[in-house]
Formats: C-alpha cells, sequence, structure tokens
C-alpha cells in the first residue's frame, strides 16, 4: 500500500501501538473495498438468478407486452413503458412547482421567517414514508382522480389521453402523488443553483432597469439552469425508483393504455407485487426487471451527478 | 439579496410607471409576483392534508393497547401492532451491526487515510450510486443473497436489506463529519507524538461523535420508514418475533398490507400506525439536527 502514512523510518522501535496502526489501516481500507465491492455484488446477485430468463426471453423481454405467470411467459414492456411514462408526467407537474418555491425561497418577496416555515414544510415532505403517500393517495387522491377523471373522459374522452373509464386506482393518480414526492430533491437542488448566482449579475441587471422578473427570466435562470437541469434528472432518477407510493395508487396492470386514466404499471411496483408469491421462471423474470430498473436508475443518476459537477464547475468560474 | 436590491428593483417599477409600456412591465412583474407566491403556498395543501388526515384517522384507535397486542385477523376488530413495531426495530438494529462499523471505517480510510488515493475516489463514486438506487432494489439484493440461500422471508434478510440502504448514507454524513474536524487538533495530537490510530481515536473521532450520531439517525429514520426493501425479504407476521430466521413483520409492511384489506377497521389501523411510523421519524430526524446543532466548546 503506497498511500500507507505511518510508515515509519527504519530503525525506529516499533511499540505495540505502532503496530496496532497497521492493523487499523488494514481494517479500514478492508471495510472500503468491501463498501465498493458491494455495488458490483448488488448487481451480481440480480444477474445470476436473473439469467436463465435473460437466456430465454434475450432481448424480447423489453418488446414482449404480455407478463403471463400462468403460462411462464414474461414480457416487460408496459412496465418499461409505465416506468417511464409515470415519472415523466410527476416530472413535467413538480418541475414548474420547484422552480416557483425554489424562486420564492431565494427571493425577498416575504420575510425570511416566513421562507424558512415553506422551506422546512417542503423538507418534511420529503421525510414522510413512501406507504403513508400510498394511504393517503388511496384516501385523497383516488376521489378526487375519479371524480374529475369521470367529467374528463365524458367531454374530452374522444382524446385518447382521456378515454375511460376513470377506474381512480391510474396512471394520472400515480403521476399526482409522485409528482409531490420528487418535488422537495427539485426544490433543493434548484434553490441551491440559484442562491451561488452572484449578487453582481442581479444588480447589474436593475442598474439597467430590468424588472425583478425580467431579471429572473433573462439573467438569474439562464444562469441556474445548468443546477436545474441536473435537478431534473436526478428528481426522474427518484421517480422511476419510487416503488410503494405507485405500487398501492397505479393498479399495477401490464395493459398498455394510451389512456392516463387507466390502470398501468411500473418495474418496481412489478416487482414489488410479485416477488413475494414468486416461484421458478417468475423470480428469474422478475430478477431480469430488477436489472434493467437498476441500469435505468444508476444510467440517469449518473447523468445527473455529471450535470450537477459541470454546473458546480461553471457557476464557479463566473463568481 | 440585500434590501438595497430589493429598493433598487421595486424604484425601478415606480419611477416609470408612468409611460404605459412601464406600466405592462410593472403588471407582468405583479403578475409572476403573485403566481409565484401563491403556487408555493398551494404545496402546502397536500403536507396539511397528509398531516391532518393521519391525526384524523389516526388517533381514534390510538390506545397503549396498540403497542402491546398482536394484529386482528381480517374481519376481526382490537388488537394492535406490538409486533410490527418490534419486527421494524430488531431489523433496524441489525441493519445498524453491519452499515456502521463499515460506513464509519470506509469514511475513516477516505478522510484520515488517503483522501486522494483512487480507491478513496472509488468509495465516493460508489456512495453517491448508492444513495440513488431504488430502495426496492435493496431488498432484490437481500432476496437474492438470504431468502434464496435461506429459503425464507427473515429478520436477517430484511436487516441486510435495510443495511445496504443505510450505508451511503452513513458513510457520507460520516465523511462530512469528519472533515468537518479543524486539521490543527490532528497537528497538535501529532504534534505530542502520537500515532495516526492515537489521533484517529482519542482526538479526531470524538470531535466528530456528534456529527457522525446524527448521520446514524438519519439513517435510523429513512430505514424505519421504509416499505420496498423488507416488504419480500421480512414479508409480515401475525405473531411476536421468536426467531431472527422466520417472517418478521414490521409497522410499514403493516400499512400496506392493511391499506389493501376490505375492512374498515384494518384500515383504520393502518391510519394509526402511520401516525406511530410518522411520529417515530420525524422525532428521529428532529432529535438528529438537534444533536448535530449543539453547540460546539
Amino acid at each position: 500500500m503506497s498511500d500507507n502514512e505511518t510508515t515509519k523510518p527504519d530503525g525506529m522501535k516499533i511499540t505495540g501501538s505502532r503496530r496496532r496502526v497497521d492493523l487499523f489501516l488494514v481494517l479500514t481500507w478492508l471495510a472500503s473495498a468491501v463498501a465498493v465491492l458491494s455495488l458490483l455484488w448488488i448487481l451480481e446477485s440480480i444477474v445470476t438468478p436473473a439469467w436463465p430468463a435473460i437466456q430465454k426471453t434475450g432481448l424480447g423481454f423489453f418488446t414482449s407486452t404480455i407478463w403471463d405467470v400462468n403460462r411462464d411467459r414474461y414480457g416487460a414492456m408496459p412496465f418499461v413503458i409505465g416506468t417511464a411514462v409515470s415519472s415523466l408526467i410527476a416530472l413535467i407537474i413538480a418541475l414548474p412547482l420547484g422552480i416557483f418555491i425554489a424562486l420564492f425561497l431565494s427571493e425577498n418577496f416575504l420575510p425570511l421567517a416566513i421562507r424558512q416555515v415553506i422551506r422546512f414544510v417542503v423538507e418534511l415532505l420529503a421525510a414522510i414514508p413512501s406507504v403513508v403517500y400510498g394511504l393517503w393517495g388511496i384516501a385523497v387522491v383516488i376521489p378526487i382522480v375519479q371524480q374529475f377523471g369521470g367529467y374528463l373522459s365524458e367531454y374530452l374522452g374522444f382524446i385518447p389521453l382521456f378515454s375511460g373509464p376513470a377506474t381512480g386506482n391510474s396512471m394520472l393518480t400515480a403521476s399526482l402523488v409522485l409528482a409531490l414526492m420528487v418535488l422537495p430533491t427539485i426544490t433543493a437542488i434548484s434553490r441551491t443553483a440559484l442562491v451561488v448566482v452572484p449578487h453582481t449579475l442581479r444588480e447589474g441587471s436593475y442598474a439597467i432597469g430590468a424588472t425583478r422578473w425580467e431579471t429572473i427570466f433573462r439573467v438569474l435562470l439562464p444562469t441556474a439552469a445548468p443546477g436545474i437541469v441536473a435537478a431534473t434528472i436526478l428528481a426522474f432518477g427518484r421517480a422511476m425508483g419510487e416503488t410503494m407510493a405507485v405500487a398501492m395508487l397505479i393498479g399495477n396492470s401490464s395493459r398498455l393504455s394510451w389512456s392516463l386514466l387507466s390502470p398501468a404499471g411500473t418495474l418496481a411496483g412489478l416487482l414489488a407485487n410479485q416477488f413475494g408469491e414468486a416461484q421458478g421462471l417468475q423470480i428469474s423474470a422478475l430478477m431480469y426487471a430488477a436489472l434493467a430498473l437498476v441500469l435505468l436508475t444508476l444510467f440517469v443518476n449518473m447523468t445527473g451527478e455529471a450535470v450537477l459537477r459541470r454546473a458546480e464547475k461553471a457557476t464557479a468560474g463566473i463568481r | 439579496m440585500t434590501t438595497a436590491t430589493f429598493a433598487i428593483g421595486f424604484a425601478t417599477g415606480i419611477l416609470r410607471a408612468t409611460d404605459p409600456r412601464s406600466k405592462a412591465r410593472m403588471l407582468r412583474n405583479n403578475f409572476w409576483t403573485f403566481l409565484c407566491i401563491s403556487l408555493s403556498f398551494l404545496t402546502l395543501i397536500p403536507l396539511f392534508s397528509i398531516v391532518y388526515l393521519v391525526l384524523q384517522k389516526g388517533i381514534p384507535l390510538l390506545k397503549p393497547s396498540v403497542f402491546t397486542q398482536l394484529p386482528p385477523a381480517p374481519g376481526l376488530t382490537g388488537g394492535g401492532f406490538g409486533n410490527a413495531i418490534q419486527g421494524t426495530a430488531v431489523m433496524v438494529f441489525i441493519a445498524l451491526l453491519f452499515s456502521t462499523p463499515l460506513g464509519v471505517l470506509s469514511a475513516i480510510y477516505i478522510n484520515e487515510y488517503s483522501p486522494k488515493a483512487r480507491l478513496s475516489n472509488a468509495v465516493r463514486f460508489v456512495a453517491k450510486l448508492l444513495t440513488g438506487i431504488p430502495s426496492i432494489i435493496c431488498g432484490v439484493f437481500a432476496f437474492s443473497v438470504v431468502v434464496l440461500s435461506t429459503g425464507t422471508a427473515s429478520a436477517i434478510a430484511g436487516g441486510v436489506a435495510l443495511a445496504v440502504l443505510t450505508l451511503p448514507t452513513i458513510l457520507l454524513t460520516t465523511e462530512q463529519a469528519l472533515l468537518g474536524v479543524p486539521k490543527a487538533l490532528r497537528e497538535a495530537s501529532y504534534g505530542l507524538g502520537a500515532t495516526n490510530f492515537q489521533t484517529i481515536f482519542r482526538v479526531v473521532l470524538p470531535e466528530a461523535l456528534p456529527a457522525i450520531m446524527t448521520g446514524i439517525m438519519l439513517a435510523v429514520a429513512r430505514a424505519a420508514g421504509e416499505t420496498a426493501p423488507v416488504l419480500f425479504t421480512a414479508a409480515f407476521n401475525q405473531y411476536w418475533l421468536k426467531s431472527l430466521m422466520e417472517p418478521t413483520g414490521s409497522l410499514s409492511v403493516l400499512i400496506y398490507n392493511f391499506s389493501t384489506l376490505p375492512y374498515d377497521y384494518q384500515i383504520q389501523m393502518a391510519w394509526t400506525a402511520s401516525l406511530v411510523l410518522v411520529a417515530l421519524v420525524t422525532l428521529t430526524n428532529i432529535t438528529a439536527q438537534l444533536v448535530f446543532s449543539r453547540p460546539k466548546r
């Protein structure tokens, strides 16, 4: 180990405590090695049991729309699409809200005390367990979606997105609750990106006569954009992996539908629903689905982290 | 953002308000301000709704007996969720047994021994990636490693899943805690002739301990609230825990199971369990923050 800085010059007497130094270094080194290998171990623990299903279905797993446990046929396309669509809708709802809250928290519309209360409340949203969101969604969001979805399908049912019947357990319900769940992520990262914008930029904009919102739209937001983009990508990763609330609200159907008011399914929801009683090849197929989920989220998160790092570098330059 | 910049921004609007084009600009400005403030307050509504419902629906069944009795069978009334609280506590404890030593030791290596080594950068990178892994993947890992080889869902399997979940939190917060210890303290220790080991154990760790404890408590709060990792690794159990190698109940899985039942009483009990869970998680979070913000000597 070349980085062992505790090595003493030759000839120095090594006392008991000095020998312990080396042992402790070895111990911490081992712990670090285990921490690094844990990610590989996780991937290995998924790939090995997934292998029979990978061999049997190959890439057809992602193009087949039939998930039939009784006939041992497994296709995950509806779940991959459901994962992407539910996360996308959640972002479309949460992104403008999150940016406005981040602006509200970083501008001085209201006294600091009120802004801190709002910030605390948004942070609280992040601490509520997923299963409680699910329970709340069943009690509150499902009836609302049933009611308004009914009107939507009645008047706008000719648009495939809103064709009925409105079942309550639907893509829209899950996406609405997901939006609420990713809001703290978007708000926190966007706020950080906004508060590091140098004051001089803002003051320069005011000095040439821009109003506050002209300054926000033309100076602050463009400067903070890389950070906001990173926030969006990381929130997308979180939404894709979110399990319990979605499993409780989306209806867990493997039928593809254009309508946001119909039940759908996600990869994470599929795992939550079927792992408990799975047998034989079904376990293998579920592991394959888990592999797809973990690779998707890893890819999205690595992209998000890379964008965030570049954003931090960029703002460091203008400061 | 000073009052001065605020005043300037405000004044530019007022000074030219007589010019019709400026009037339009000011109107637009006020419109966005109004939209921004109202949307920010709008998001308070769902949170208040959640808190209100958890209290309103959870309090009626909240009696001391729910902490000591077993869950009612579907369709029956009475009972509680004592065994689920026990199961959650046992599995979180098992998780910490794995993740605390691993996380703290790795953090010591990457911050105290070789901050710039390739291995240290790899640890930081992997820890970042692990925080982003969906929690259900932790469950899939424990299912593959423990449940498939032992043939049964168990508290051990649930604990292993939660260990993977808590490892990155503990590792990264411990690294931050160690970074917060002033360099001068270490130099003073070395100056007195202490070894690396003595410096870490007698100077750095005691100084960083409150912040490390915060990280551990945040990890506990997160693990206690999670359902997905324990759903099919620990499954559920109607009875008190007799062995670590049998299916084990938890508060979160009880909420999930009861929420899908068609009986009013079970659904009410799910709300009461939610109240207990939210209270536990919030209290742990707040305690963690208080420990952290303890005034320094």
